[in-house]
């Protein structure tokens, strides 16, 4: 009884500290590669860098294309949530599969934005496939 | 001015309050000048025009919901508020211009012409001319701005689709193009025939090259000259963070106000403008390290203002209903900043620059703050929290200064009274 709570507590203890991290890391990637164009707030630039926050694609289920989004960058100006972008998003070639994993953690529960939880095995799986 | 009242008395008796008008519509302006909404939520109005008699003209970013992107305004009975609002045209575009009773319009790949009546309305709504087609449009500032000279030539910016003409655009590590392919199509001021129809690249003649992109530009008639005011490039320390900090991106480089004559460079993608070493630096895509200097055939600029406050229009005074001090000066309408971030955006307003037979007389300085809705001395700290982004102008025969704001579309008409 009493091992197994201490085994209980110390994964509780443990997933918590993998999510704190995380949130470290997504929050360092944020802020030194997306938010000199998406903006502190996760706001964009009106016409010029999508919307982070509130964009439905972003808490949406399509991980693969935000994944790609990411690393390859973005210059497709289709309509986000009826309106248009023209800048070119810069690619990541350097971001690791866990950075990429903690930056969409970080962007899909930010702001107003509410969205589960993306693993760095997913990430690792999506990058695979292409 | 009736409706208004009705309003009040109105919603009074119903018991609730209505938000007073602000004050000068919520500018701050100098002493003695007086600011009021003309129009509101017209859409995103880029830039403006305005006939002899008074009537506006406002080019549309995107069609609005009636598939018009070319707003008319007139205020018939002279209380300084448009109620007489209709449209036409099913194109986004940014340029629009009046000479006479030929009315200029853009889209992001063409310019076209209509013809007002006696009364500003327009005869040719759904035929107009198309005096230029096939220009280049490809995303990154595709939009085109267009003026007149007295002779009639129009001259037309097309952008460069790039941020510093790298192989891969907003890439880290990617090198700039020795030389630069886009500058052949893009990257410079173009010059027309106003009136012929139907032109393309091969009947224009590339006038001033190295310009990234210009959305403002406006003839001087003291020194019969062109001039515009050039958007800078971004990102010096996203891709660089070795040779810029993020607070030297923020003031790096200077936008830029040129004079340019036929076959003039200003230099990019090669170099950049320092405003606080005051010299042109090679580009760091070019193997510059943020002091090398170069650009030695590039011309210098005129005025430098603070870095990436975006100038998007340009409009010298030609009335004698503001102070001396402002006829023949310059007017520039900064949409404000985004690429300052993370530090605090800056712009969002208008400014003056005092202009002596054809030459810039004194410094620069803030004519028209406040259009961010932000109290005074607060900056504006994500772009989507400014309420209004200052975007076009234009002047009317009495010399009212009208502003556009192309966020949500309001028209400030801005006076003085002695
Ligand atoms: C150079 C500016 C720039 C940078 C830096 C940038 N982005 Fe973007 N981003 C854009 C633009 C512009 C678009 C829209 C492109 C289009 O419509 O073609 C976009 C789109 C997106 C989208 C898609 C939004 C939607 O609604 O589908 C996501 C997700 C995104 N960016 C995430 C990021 C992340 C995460 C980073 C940092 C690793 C980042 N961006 C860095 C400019 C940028």
């Amino acid at each position: 009884m009493r091992k197994k709570l201490v085994v209980c507590l110390l994964l509780l203890v443990g997933v918590h500290f993998a999510q704190a991290q995380n949130g470290i890391i997504g929050e360092k990637v944020y802020k030194t590669k997306c938010l000199v164009c998406h903006q502190a707030d996760g706001g964009g630039v009106p016409n010029l860098n999508a919307p982070l926050d509130g964009a439905t694609n972003v808490v949406g289920n399509d991980i693969a294309r935000l994944v790609k989004i990411i690393r390859y960058g973005y210059n497709e100006r289709v309509a986000l949530d009826g309106y248009y972008y023209s800048n070119a998003m810069t690619p990541n070639p350097a971001l690791t599969t866990t950075e990429i994993a903690a930056v969409l953690n970080y962007i899909r529960n930010s702001w107003s934005n509410k969205a589960p939880s993306v693993t760095i095995a997913q990430v690792q799986k999506l990058l695979k496939k292409k | 001015m009736k409706k208004q009242l009705q309003l009040i008395v109105f919603g009074s008796l119903l018991g609730f309050s209505i938000v007073h008008a602000q004050e000068n519509a919520g500018l701050v302006l100098p002493a003695g000048f007086k600011a009021q909404l003309f129009a509101e939520n017209i859409g995103q109005a880029r830039h403006i025009a305005i006939t002899q008699s008074g009537v506006m003209f406002a080019k549309l970013n995107y069609p609005n919901k009636k598939g018009q992107s070319i707003i008319r305004l007139e205020d018939k009975d002279k209380d300084g508020l448009a109620e007489n609002i209709t449209g036409w045209a099913n194109y986004g575009g940014t340029g629009i211009y009046i000479r006479g009773d030929n009315l200029y319009a853009s889209s992001d790949d063409a310019v076209y012409q209509y013809k007002l009546d006696a009364n500003d309305e327009v005869l040719n709504a759904s035929a107009p001319n198309t005096i230029i087609q096939g220009l280049l449009s490809r995303r990154q500032h595709a939009s085109k701005s267009i003026t007149l000279d007295p002779k009639g030539n129009i001259y037309v910016n097309i952008g460069a689709y790039s941020n510093a003409c790298q192989e891969k655009d907003r890439t880290p590590g990617s090198k700039g193009m020795m030389p630069c392919p886009i500058l052949d199509s893009a990257g410079g001021v173009w010059k027309f025939d106003g009136l012929k129809t139907n032109q393309t690249y091969v009947d224009g003649k590339r006038y001033a090259t190295g310009l990234r992109n210009v959305i403002g530009l406006d003839w001087n008639t003291t020194s019969n000259s062109l001039f515009v005011t050039q958007h800078g490039r971004d990102q010096l320390n996203s891709f660089f963070p070795a040779l810029y900090t993020n607070e030297q991106n923020a003031e790096l480089p200077g936008e830029t106000m040129y004079e340019v004559k036929e076959g003039d460079d200003c230099g990019w993608p090669y170099i950049y403008y320092d405003p606080i070493q005051k010299k042109k630096i090679v580009s760091p895509e070019y193997g510059g390290d943020g002091k090398k200097e170069g650009g030695n055939n590039a011309l210098d600029p005129i005025v430098a203002f603070p870095a990436h406050m975006a100038p998007m229009s340009l409009l010298f005074y030609k009335g004698d209903q503001f102070p001396a001090k402002y006829k023949d000066g310059a007017f520039i309408a900064f949409h404000g900043s985004w690429n300052r971030a993370p530090l605090p955006q800056e712009g969002y307003f208008v400014a003056f620059i005092p202009f002596k037979g054809g030459k810039p007389s004194g410094d620069w300085e803030i004519f028209a703050n406040g259009f961010s809705g932000l109290p005074a001395d607060t900056k504006v700290a994500n772009p989507r929290n400014a309420k209004a982004r200052p975007c076009g102008l234009a002047e009317s025969a009495d010399g009212a200064l009208y502003v556009s704001d192309d966020s949500k579309g309001a028209i400030f008409k801005i006076t003085f009274n002695k």
